[in-house]
């Protein structure tokens, strides 16, 4: 029994209440996936999950038994994401305290978009989604941000898939 | 919340050795059911997770697609026969949520969904009578703008809240159930209950009872189809009105049509008296406003949704004539 | 606020209006405006790595050793007493540590409410805390639980019992009214303001509008949600919290738990957010005395649920605008007035109607706010409060009068642009609002507006185009200190219990320490977030920056006397005097003579020292009372709706301010955006659900409260005039505020460009425009 954060093996806790994130923050002090609402309506506990972007609010940690979770902390690695940076070059944060999902969340939805999954706003669900500003809020749009960051959020998003097909 | 006990069950038959204790729940991605556990709405004391049971999704012999219940709903969505043949399908849950609670989310938990009444929800202080039968209905009177305007009955006026069951609705899709009394197969749209005077039982499974899966026949009509969701915020937000339909049309008349509405009713709203005022009918507007304004002739809406009876009128008359338009 | 309040501040503006502009603090202009170096550039926030990387930490995410967590229980009843209170299942759920009602949490006093008198007084409610029997107000904290962890927390508070004998309780607006107060002061305004007779103006003008419009209530919703980890260690007391105002905090629980101010530390280095929310409220409180009972460390961290129960948002608001005006448009006559929740034990008035005074010149005014006391979670401020929502009413209603005169709505707005305070006749500072208008509307494309309401169409949308101004006061806060220490190899320190919540407040004062200093940015470091250091001014009122501004300007004027006095005779600076010199290229020269230079390292290695470290307060904020002084705005929004379903769609929306001095463009931009995004969910979709029969709040979670998602907002355009204000630090004044106000007008007015609805009750939602 034992789940793979950011690469170690982390022992599932006894009390099955005990979310992803309380073990995140509470058990193992990896503070950078942050709680805003604990119901899934905010985003900022996103962490990837196999490389899947979830909520950890409303993962039981015991549920991420035997698969591997990424955190912020994770995701930065030994130096920065390329994201991390564009979110500072083009501001995409005041507070920071939603951040650390919306970066995990970007991470994992650019993967999504070079798949070709649609979305809800996607033309033509038939046909390979491409990337524009429009997807990228839509797609984003499950992590709320009070600051109003979001202008900064997209362009740093665009910056970095720019950058990757270039 | 309740401490708990958890338990993954790895078959069918591990599942229905515990799902049977009345004080268990079954879970899927949790997106539903652990948010309502900390709100003290469930309190179950045992968890069954069924998350590892088949989700794998696969075309069947007759040409119809089979879903297994653990099926996420983004692995749907993204799925390539989901997008070409029931593109209403794709839509409906891609409308749904953000695509972080899509990636969790299971076919077999959307079906589960509880209604977002914010009384239903607020278990310390508002009387429910989903929550506790006989206990009262705080809806009535109080906020109902996101509340049901057909089906309803004096002790619930609460909608259901899926997007995806719209569509299965709207596609004839049956549901694979194993119980006690072994398997067996139950229409969507008769899957889930009117409240009547038992808002608390909400659909047609018996204690003990798993999903396996979801089927959806062939269904040529559904190729020419679309999913429209209006809400109060361009993403992540429950429905006020949503339209999953699906047309064919030859030569100026309606040769199939397909008919669902979310966000006006206790269930996903099958239009089965439009669809019958449609079929062979003319292809027109004026046809499209008369079926529906028959389907929602028997609405009884609460105050503050009112409006969705207009809004539903409107919405399913965009929706017809751009379908109409586009299926040449 | 007294009527005495309001005698000695005319007053003391009366005296003011006499004393010639240079003789006051800000006469002569801060001669940064004119020699900026790294001000003015677009530096990156200095604290964007801890944050984009999770490694900033928190409130909530302080680790400590025996820490034990705790869980809140809300009243479910609006007034009424504890009847029954029973415990014993809590006490005895597994890992409980400690259960705290009324019963036996320590006898303590009440709060002192914010007021600007008295600046350490900064509490929201000033109701008794778990200290008797009584509820006051739906989700009134009425127990808290302690436990090994959160989980068991959160379960042992479901388990007390509690019955209430209920009581009558005020909780609708409109009954409430007729026993509204009418307040002598709004803040340190008169409240009521007759000018000629504004009634009789308005009944004879040649064109007129009188509606009444409606905002509901809102909640700030900072992600970030309210927590402290608390920690009594010996007589001292530790408090990790999530606030705006940090050594008024730590003065505040001093007074409340009998310890001397020193023996109270406040950390708050980052803060999630706050929008006028994270000040000082119950659950800092029940924390302290829960962490004292149990001898041990505490972390509380609201549920989202708890923020709405217990932290109090924007009132609601009723506001009548009439404006009448001549066949030329010039208004011969402005009425605003109103009312608003504002209950006895609460501190906010909600100054919706200030704007009104500054925004237009008009024959008559009358103007007056009146307070609905209902028995409630006590409103509080919330970005932009009063201005938020006092400009959609007048703004709406300026727009209303252009449509029925067929006039531009931004003509009609310069026709009516006072040169001077509408009402005190004062100086403005500086205002360029018709610039700002000129500026804005070329970059918008507003010639492409057409006049007729619902003209523009593609496909099943609407297409509409609106503009409103902006307003919010310049502030300065008194008292702001900082400490400046100039080391040897030639680095600065400055240090001051400032709050950082997303301004870049580290960011744009180490740009200014920098070039006051003549170093570079990487020269400067700034300590703040902690209550321990210098002490600060709240961030509020959009006064921060000015604030700690002036505080580092009397600390550089204090360093170079003291670097003059250690230079001595043998420096080439000999002779000089602090007012012959300025800071440049890392040391001190002569303004006539740039030959005659020391540097900082050559001082103080020849005197000998380490460092100089000095502590300085800013001057007294009298620019404010000599001048008036404004940030305005002008916001443009093109919007669609859908004549099939009455959604509104914005595409764009671009604000044009007039604020002073820009000190850092990239940070200055988040802030107005931030600001706008806000007005975006105050026009279309926020509202706080407050359900009259019973006094709760009902949609209190953030699936059921609408900010704008990624999806809600366009690519937004900042343009600003940059002119300073010769009377400010920097030139700047405050952009955290102005942002949100006039964005709910312009929005408002587009859609009636669009559909030719005219909505005066928000939010705009669909239903209202099918």
């Amino acid at each position: 029994m034992a789940i793979r954060i950011n690469g170690a093996e982390i022992a599932v806790p006894d009390d099955a209440r005990v979310s992803l994130l309380g073990l995140l923050r509470e058990q193992l002090h990896l503070t950078g996936t942050k709680v805003g609402c604990n119901q899934g309506a905010c985003g900022a506990c996103t962490v990837l999950i196999d490389g899947e972007r979830v909520l950890s609010c409303l993962t039981l940690a015991v549920q991420a038994d035997e698969r591997s979770v990424t955190t912020i902390e994770g995701l930065s690695g030994a130096g920065s994401h390329k994201l991390q940076d564009a979110f500072i070059e083009h501001d995409g944060l005041q507070c920071g305290y939603c951040t650390p999902g919306q970066i995990c969340a970007a991470d994992a939805m650019l993967r999504e978009i070079a798949a070709g999954v649609p979305s809800y706003i996607t033309a033509d669900l038939a046909a390979p989604a491409r990337l524009t500003r429009e997807e990228v809020r839509e797609r984003m749009s499950g992590n709320l941000c009070r600051c109003g960051a979001h202008n900064g959020i997209v362009d740093a998003i665009l910056q970095v898939a720019a950058e990757r097909t270039a | 919340m309740n401490p708990l006990s958890y338990h993954r069950a790895l078959s069918t038959a591990d599942a229905l050795s515990r799902a049977g204790d009345g004080a268990a729940r079954l879970l899927g991605g949790g997106t539903n059911l652990v948010d309502l556990m900390r709100k003290g709405v469930e309190r179950p004391s045992a968890l069954v997770d069924v998350t590892a049971l088949p989700g794998t999704i696969e075309a069947t012999a007759e040409g119809g697609l089979l879903i297994g219940a653990a099926a996420r709903n983004s692995a749907v969505a993204a799925h390539p026969l989901v997008r070409s043949q029931y593109p209403m399908l794709a839509r409906a849950i891609l409308a749904g949520a953000s695509a972080q609670i899509r990636n969790m989310a299971t076919v077999g938990g959307n079906l589960m969904q509880r209604t977002r009444c914010l009384y239903f929800q607020d278990a310390a202080a508002s009387r429910c009578n989903k929550r506790i039968p006989g206990s009262g209905c705080e809806a009535e009177g109080g906020f109902n703008r996101y509340h049901a305007i057909i089906g309803t009955s004096p002790s619930c006026i609460a909608t259901h809240p899926s997007d995806m069951c719209v569509a299965l609705a709207a596609l004839d899709a049956r549901i694979h159930v194993a119980g006690a009394a072994g398997m067996r197969t139950i229409p969507l749209v008769d899957f889930h209950l009117l409240p009547g005077d038992r808002p608390d039982i909400e659909t047609l499974l018996a204690p003990g009872d798993i999903i396996l899966a979801v089927e959806i026949p062939p269904s040529p009509v559904a190729r020419n189809s679309a999913y429209r969701k209006v809400r109060d915020r361009a993403s992540y937000a429950f429905a006020l009105v949503s339209v999953a339909a699906g047309l064919s049309v030859r030569e100026g008349s309606v040769e199939d049509v397909r008919i669902a509405f979310g966000g006006i009713a206790p269930k996903p709203w099958r239009a089965f008296r439009a669809e019958a005022a449609l079929r062979g009918g003319p292809a027109t507007r004026e046809a499209f406003e008369a079926a529906v304004i028959e389907e929602l002739a028997g609405a009884t809406p609460p105050p503050e949704a009112a409006f969705k009876v207009e809004l539903a009128r409107r919405t399913l008359v965009a929706v017809l004539t751009e379908l109409s338009g586009s299926d040449r | 606020m007294s009527r005495m309040q309001n005698v000695v501040i005319e007053t003391v503006k009366t005296a003011l209006g006499w004393v010639p502009a240079q003789w006051l603090p800000g006469g002569t202009p801060d001669p940064l405006i004119e020699r900026r170096v790294a001000l003015g550039r677009q530096d990156s926030r200095l604290d964007g790595p801890a944050k984009v990387t999770g490694l900033a930490r928190f409130a909530a995410e302080v680790p400590m050793e025996r820490l034990c967590y705790g869980a809140l229980l809300h009243s479910t009843v609006t007034r009424g007493r504890i009847a029954r209170l029973d415990t014993a299942a809590a006490e005895a759920a597994p890992g409980v540590v400690l259960v705290m009602t009324h019963r036996n949490m320590p006898r303590i006093g009440t709060l002192a409410l914010i007021g600007v008198s008295d600046l350490s007084a900064v509490g929201n409610s000033s109701l008794p805390i778990l200290q008797n029997d009584e509820v006051r107000y739906n989700g009134q904290v009425v127990a808290a639980v302690l436990a090994e962890t959160q989980e068991q927390a959160d379960h042992a508070a479901s388990l007390i019992e509690i019955d209430y004998a209920v009581e009558a309780a005020k909780t609708r607006f409109d009954d409430a009214k007729a026993a509204a107060r009418t307040p002598a002061s709004i803040l340190i305004e008169r409240n009521h303001v007759l000018v000629g007779n504004a009634a009789q103006e308005v009944d004879r003008a040649a064109h007129r509008v009188d509606n009444l419009y409606r905002t509901p209530g809102h909640n700030h919703n900072a992600i970030e949600l309210h927590a402290v980890t608390v920690a009594w260690q010996g007589e001292t007391l530790l408090v990790h919290d999530a606030t705006q105002m940090i050594a008024p905090s730590a003065n505040a629980l001093a007074k409340l738990f009998g310890l001397k101010k020193q023996q109270v530390r406040v950390l708050s280095p980052y803060v999630g957010g706050g929008f006028g929310g994270k000040g000082l409220w119950d659950h800092q409180v029940v924390a302290v005395a829960a962490a004292k009972l149990v001898g041990r460390p505490v972390r509380l961290m609201l549920s989202r649920e708890s923020v709405y129960r217990m932290i109090g948002g924007r009132s609601p608001s009723e506001q009548r605008v009439a404006i009448g005006a001549d066949a030329d448009g010039r208004f011969n006559a402005i009425i605003h007035t109103g009312y608003s929740v504002m209950p006895p034990y609460g501190a906010c008035p909600e100054q919706y109607t200030m704007c009104s005074r500054a925004l237009y010149n008009a024959k008559s005014f009358e103007i007056v706010q009146h307070h609905v006391d209902l028995d409630i979670v006590p409103n509080t401020y919330m970005r932009a409060p009063g201005e938020a929502i006092g400009t959609f009413a007048i703004e709406c209603a300026v727009d209303e009068l252009a449509h029925q005169m067929g006039i531009d709505p931004i003509e009609l707005r310069r026709r009516n642009e006072p040169e001077r305070h509408p009402l005190s006749g004062t100086a403005f500072s500086q205002r360029a609002l018709t610039t700002a208008y000129a500026e804005g509307a070329q970059h918008f494309g507003w010639e492409r507006r057409l006049a007729e309401p619902g003209a523009r169409r593609d496909g099943e949308w609407r297409i509409g185009m609106g503009c409103a101004s902006g307003s919010f006061p310049y502030a300065r806060m008194p008292g702001a200190h900082v400490r400046l220490t100039l080391r040897r190899d030639g680095t600065v320190n400055l240090s001051c219990s400032a709050q950082e919540m997303g301004m870049g407040t580290s960011t744009v004062q180490v740009q200014h320490a920098a070039d006051r200093l003549g170093l570079p940015v990487e020269a400067i470091s700034f300590d703040m977030g902690d209550s321990a250091l210098p002490a600060g001014s709240m961030a509020g009122g959009s006064s921060q920056t000015v604030s700690l501004a002036a505080a580092i300007m009397a600390a550089t004027e204090k360093l170079t006397g003291e670097l003059l006095r250690l230079a001595g005779n043998d420096s080439p600076l000999a002779g000089l005097r602090a007012r012959d010199v300025q800071l440049v290229d890392a040391g001190i020269g002569d303004v006539a003579d740039t030959a005659r230079h020391e540097s900082y390292r050559s001082i103080l290695t020849r005197a000998a020292r380490e460092e100089v470290s000095v502590i300085a307060a800013g001057s007294p904020p009298l620019e404010m009372l000599k001048f008036a002084m404004h940030s305005s705005s002008a916001v443009f929004c093109e919007l669609r709706v859908s004549e099939v379903t009455g959604e509104i769609r914005i595409d764009r929306l671009l604000g044009s301010f007039d604020c002073g001095t820009i000190l850092n463009p990239k940070t200055a931009a988040s802030q107005f955006k931030g600001g706008m995004i806000m007005g975006i969910g105050l026009a279309l979709t926020e509202e706080t659900l407050f359900d009259a029969r019973n006094g709760r709040i009902m949609n209190a979670t953030l699936a059921d409260y609408h900010i704008p998602v990624h999806l809600d907002v366009p690519e937004i355009d900042v343009i600003w005039t940059g002119i300073p204000d010769p009377r400010s630090p920097l030139g700047a004044r405050g952009i955290g505020e102005i942002g949100i106000t006039g964005v709910a007008a312009a929005i408002a007015n587009a859609v009636f460009n669009a559909t030719g609805k005219r909505i005066r009750d928000l939010p705009i939602t669909l239903d209202k425009l099918l």
